[in-house]
C-alpha cells in the first residue's frame, strides 16, 4: 500500500552519506538501501515522513519535513494553531488518540 | 490496571494520596510494595529491589487490551516508568527499552517467556512507542535521563540497549551514545521477532524492519474509527428528525420518523462505509487518496441502499439529490480520518488531501442546506 505519489518531502544528499546504513535500520518502509558504501532511495513514495532516518543520519545527509500523517491532527492544528500532533484533545494534556 | 505501588505510611505522607514511585520500581526505596498482577514479585539488584515481571498475560490483561481497542480506556492505561526484571537477569542480560503504555509493555513482556532480560520503561505519558516517538516523548532526552536514573551502568556490565525500531523517530542513537556511553541497537518492529533478532546476533531481517498493515491490523483499528463517528450520530439523528417532523403547526412525530428513516439509515451506512468498510478494504478500493476511496465506498453504499433496501429510496427528487451528494461526502470525510491510524500516510500527503477536500465538503454541506430548504418550502406549499 502506498500513499499519494510525488508529494513526499524526503531528500537525500549522496555526497554527505558515509554508507553506515543507519537509515536502512530505522526506516519502517524500506525506503533506503545501501550499495557500494552509499545509501540510495529505493522508493520515495513509500516514505511516511516519520523522520527516523533524518534523526539517525549522523552526517546529516537526509532531510525530510517530519510530521504526522493524520487528518484529525492536521485539522486540529489548522483550527487551534501549532504543529500537528497526536493530541486529539488539542491541548497539552496527556489525552491522545494513539493510546 | 491502576498503579498498585504504595508508600509506607510516614509522618510526611499520612493523609496524602498514594503516589507512584517516580522511578516506577522499588529500587533503592526500601519500601514495602503491593505487587501488581502482571508482576511476580521483586528482584534484588545492585540498585535495590525492582519488580519482576510476568511473561504471561492474564485474562484481565486481555480484557483491558480489548477495552483499549474499543474505548478511551487507553488514555489512562499506564505502567510506572523505570527498570523491571524478566526472569533472572544479571549484568550480562539484554536491556529492552519500551513505552509506559501498558499495552506496549504487555506486548513486549508476553514475548519474553524463558528469557532473562531487563526492561527499561520510558515515561511516554501512556502513549505507545511509535506515536510517542513521533511526539518526542519516547525520545533521546528521556532515554538518556532514564538510563541515568536507574543507574543502568551499575546494573549491567555491557554498554548496549535495545530500542524498538519504531522508537527511531524519537531516538537519536548517536546522541544517546555520546551522553551515556550506551550504544542503541534498533530491534525489530514487532516484539514477536525479538527472540530471533537476539538469536541472530542482534540482526533483523528486512521483513522484521518493514511495517505491515494487514487486513486484521486494519480491522482491529476500526472500532476506534466507528466510536467517535457514532458519538456524533445522535446529533445527526436529532437534526434529521426535527427537519422531517417540522411542520407549520409544530413538530409531527409520525412525519419525523417516516420521513427521516431513509436519512437515518443512510447516516448509519455512511459511518459503516467511511469508518469500517474503507479501512477494511483499503488496498482494494481504487485511487490512493483516502478521501476518494471513502467517497467511492460511500457512493456504492448509497447505491446499494437505494436499490436493495426497502425504504432506502426516497421518492422526492430533491431528497434523492441530497442523499447522493451528502452521504458519499460524509463517508469520504470519515475515511480521511483513518489516515491517522495507518502505517504509511505522511503529513504532506494528508495536507494535500485536506486542502483539496475541505472546500468540497463545505460546498456539499452548503448545497445540502439549500436543497433541503427548497424541499421544505415545496413540501409546505403543497400542504
Amino acid at each position: 500500500m502506498k500513499y499519494l505519489a510525488d508529494v513526499v518531502t524526503l531528500s537525500f544528499d549522496a555526497g554527505k552519506c558515509v554508507g553506515c546504513g543507519a537509515c536502512t535500520e530505522v526506516c519502517p518502509h524500506g525506503v533506503f538501501a545501501v550499495a557500494d558504501k552509499k545509501a540510495f532511495i529505493t522508493d520515495k513514495d513509500a516514505c511516511m515522513e516519520c523522520g527516523a532516518c533524518m534523526l539517525n543520519c549522523a552526517p546529516g545527509a537526509i532531510t525530510v519535513d517530519k510530521g504526522v500523517g493524520c487528518a484529525a491532527a492536521i485539522i486540529n492544528s489548522l483550527i487551534y494553531g501549532g504543529e500537528p500532533s497526536c493530541d486529539c484533545a488539542g491541548g497539552n494534556d496527556t489525552k491522545s488518540c494513539c493510546g | 490496571m491502576k498503579l498498585k505501588l504504595i508508600e509506607k505510611p510516614s509522618a510526611e505522607n499520612i493523609g496524602k494520596p498514594l503516589q507512584p514511585c517516580s522511578c516506577g520500581s522499588v529500587a533503592g526505596s526500601g519500601r514495602p510494595v503491593i505487587i501488581p498482577k502482571w508482576a511476580t514479585g521483586t528482584y534484588e539488584t545492585v540498585i535495590g529491589p525492582v519488580l519482576s515481571v510476568s511473561t504471561a498475560l492474564s485474562r484481565l490483561d486481555i480484557w483491558e487490551h480489548f477495552k483499549c481497542r474499543t474505548t478511551s480506556y487507553r488514555n489512562s492505561y499506564i505502567v510506572p516508568p523505570g527498570l523491571y526484571a524478566v526472569g533472572s537477569p544479571d549484568t550480562n542480560s539484554d536491556v529492552l527499552v519500551s513505552a509506559n503504555y501498558k499495552y506496549s509493555f504487555d506486548c513486549l513482556r508476553s514475548e519474553l517467556s524463558g528469557m532473562n532480560a531487563w526492561l527499561l520503561v520510558l515515561d511516554t505519558k501512556g502513549i505507545n512507542v511509535w506515536c510517542a516517538a513521533g511526539k518526542g516523548t519516547f525520545g533521546t532526552a528521556e532515554l538518556i535521563r532514564r538510563i541515568g536514573s536507574v543507574k543502568l551502568d551499575r546494573v549491567v556490565a555491557h554498554k548496549k540497549v535495545i530500542v524498538p525500531q519504531l522508537g527511531a523517530p524519537g531516538i537519536s542513537a548517536c546522541q544517546v551514545t555520546k551522553a551515556t556511553g550506551f550504544r542503541v541497537l534498533f530491534g525489530p518492529i514487532a516484539a514477536t521477532n525479538l527472540r530471533s533478532y537476539i538469536g541472530a546476533g542482534y540482526k533483523a531481517s528486512s521483513a522484521m524492519r518493514t511495517m505491515p498493515f494487514t487486513c486484521i491490523d486494519r480491522l482491529v483499528l476500526t472500532p476506534m474509527e466507528i466510536n467517535p463517528a457514532m458519538k456524533k450520530y445522535p446529533w445527526f439523528a436529532l437534526a434529521v428528525l426535527v427537519f422531517f417532523g417540522l411542520h407549520p403547526s409544530g413538530i409531527l412525530f409520525k412525519e419525523a420518523v417516516l420521513g427521516g428513516m431513509p436519512f437515518l439509515l443512510m447516516g448509519l451506512l455512511a459511518v459503516m462505509s467511511g469508518a469500517f468498510l474503507t479501512p477494511l478494504l483499503l488496498p482494494l478500493i481504487p485511487f490512493r487518496s483516502f478521501a476518494l476511496k471513502g467517497w467511492i465506498t460511500g457512493l456504492a453504499m448509497v447505491a446499494a441502499a437505494t436499490f436493495f433496501i426497502p425504504g432506502g429510496r426516497t421518492p422526492d427528487t430533491l431528497l434523492s439529490a441530497v442523499t447522493w451528494l451528502f452521504f458519499p461526502a460524509a463517508s469520504s470525510y470519515l475515511a480521511l480520518q483513518f489516515t491517522g491510524s495507518t502505517t504509511f500516510t505522511g503529513m504532506t500527503g494528508v495536507n494535500k488531501e485536506l486542502r483539496a477536500s475541505i472546500p468540497l465538503y463545505m460546498t456539499v454541506c452548503a448545497v445540502t442546506v439549500v436543497l433541503l430548504a427548497f424541499y421544505k418550502i415545496n413540501h409546505w406549499s403543497g400542504l
